[in-house]
């Protein structure tokens, strides 16, 4: 089973029905005890960093996400949750993330193009994981987002995507990883990858 | 690189779908999954629903559609039409849209773009902008006087403009009630406004081109564009493909929102997409 992190952020069903669609379990969660069963974890995250992680904080799951990462279960991070996993957040402050991974959140620069960067771009693939399984380059997936990751260990980041700025958009290190994008609102490209998510042993 | 988007647009009246693609192998023309489903495969970007239902009762009706549409495709969609408050907006968002578009309610209150923005986050909130070009010789409204006739006066006998036309650059005036009604708002200012309020998009529909099929109102679509840094959807007025081309081009627009370029069935959207493709644009 994947639990779903329901931590009172966004719209979690669209994620639990993709992964209906690919034949996985999952389900929206906020029982602690079935996230501490759960095989799995999604971490969700929509709008601002220091709100998700003040959100999750609050609801005392984020000790639950990390429990996870220190057993060496897979967690997903979605969007804003891939974020939160970094150390940390400055969008409206300076807000710490969970720290799972070594960087920072900064928005994207006043001269670039529009801000948020909505639609869909593509990725460039850097190493080979499980996630990116039948993914080859020039994948695209549907991003919205304002804030971009500035990794500190580039061994963390399995592919970037370019918006004038060539930024961080799928991580991992060890059990954790995270998807900047919205795989559950990319079509098959993004069915696949959450696909290749439930298949990860 | 961030590839141009294609957004077909439905009407959907108590929950069917009303004007769309006329796809001869659908089996129900009307039901707004199976038509979700097909432009899905067609290559569409994303959808927008636009609720046109008049009756009291739609709200529980679109709420039906829309959880249907989130749990079939996998791309994301607007739904607008109705929507008068934050928990409106809420409502439809949790019951698995991805975006709302908002138009009058916005221009009456809006503090409402905020609300929403605060709520749901800005990706999420769409200010629709119908605009009408104000030309050099527009009547003037005096304000409703009576002249005793029993006649409204719509215009003074003399002009009021006082400045040379081809000296200003175009305005435009905001509208609402599907264009009938002038809002007294400047197009740039609104726009300005609404991204300033936490709006994540503006989909731009020029009053004067739609349903002309003689192209966009470039004009308009790239002051606009230029205006704010958030994104801009162009509507109204495309025809050919050219026109979605000059859209994307010479009007700035993100993306293009194509409603009966292909309901008359002349052009798929993959072949809009592989024709500005050949002309140089991103596509997906």
């Amino acid at each position: 089973m994947i639990a779903i992190i329901d931590y009172g952020v966004g719209n979690l069903r669209s994620v639990e029905k993709a992964f209906e669609a690919v034949g996985a379990q999952a389900r929206v969660t906020s029982d602690a005890g079935a996230i501490r069963e759960a095989e799995k974890l999604v971490l969700p995250g929509v709008g601002a960093f220091g709100e998700c992680a003040r959100q999750l904080r609050a609801s005392g799951l984020d000790a639950l996400v990390m429990e996870a990462a220190e057993q060496n279960r897979p967690v997903l991070g979605l969007c804003v949750g891939l974020q939160l996993m970094f150390d940390e957040g400055h969008e409206f402050g300076i807000h710490p993330g969970l720290g799972l991974m070594r960087g920072r959140v900064v928005r994207f620069p006043e001269d670039g193009p529009r801000v948020p960067q909505i639609g869909w771009n593509q990725i460039e693939n850097l190493r080979p994981h499980p996630l990116l399984e039948g993914l080859p380059e020039g994948t695209y997936f549907y991003f919205v987002h304002s804030y971009y990751i500035e990794a500190e260990d580039e061994q963390d980041v399995l592919a970037l995507t370019d918006y004038r700025i060539r930024y961080p958009s799928i991580c991992a290190r060890r059990s954790v990883c995270g998807v900047q994008f919205h795989p559950e609102k990319s079509q098959d490209a993004g069915l696949r990858l959450l696909a290749n998510f439930a298949a990860i042993r | 690189m961030l590839a141009k988007r294609i957004i077909p647009c439905l009407d959907v009246d108590r929950g069917r779908v009303v004007k769309g693609i006329r796809f001869l192998d659908l089996i129900d023309a009307g039901d707004p999954v199976e038509q979700a489903r097909r432009y899905d495969s067609e290559g569409a970007d994303e959808l927008v629903f636009l609720d046109i239902t008049a009756s009291s009762d739609s709200r529980d009706i679109v709420r039906d559609m829309v959880r249907r549409v989130a749990d079939t495709v996998f791309i994301p969609f607007t739904v607008g039409g109705g929507i008068r408050t934050a928990e409106d907006m809420r409502e439809i968002i949790a019951s698995g849209a991805d975006k709302v578009s908002i138009n009058t309610a916005a221009i009456k209150n809006p503090e409402l773009i905020t609300e929403g923005a605060k709520a749901l986050g800005s990706q999420a909130v769409v200010v629709a902008i119908d605009a009408r070009k104000v030309t050099g010789n527009r009547e003037q409204v005096t304000g409703g006087e009576d002249i005793g006739s029993g006649a409204k006066s719509n215009s003074l006998p003399f002009s009021l403009s006082p400045v040379p036309c081809h000296l200003s650059p175009a305005t435009w005036e905001v509208y609402t009630h599907g264009g009938r009604r002038p809002a007294g708002l400047d197009v740039i200012e609104w726009a300005r406004r609404a991204e300033e309020m936490g709006a994540g998009e503006i989909l731009l529909t020029s009053m004067d081109s739609d349903g002309t099929r003689d192209g966009y109102d470039l004009e308009l679509t790239r002051a606009v564009s230029e205006a704010v840094s958030i994104p801009v959807i162009a509507s109204g007025g495309a025809g050919k493909l050219d026109h979605l081309y000059e859209g994307l081009s010479e009007g700035k627009a993100s993306a293009v929102l194509a409603a009966s370029i292909f309901h008359f069935g002349e052009f798929t959207i993959q072949e809009a997409k592989n024709y500005l493709r050949a002309r140089g644009l991103p596509m997906r």
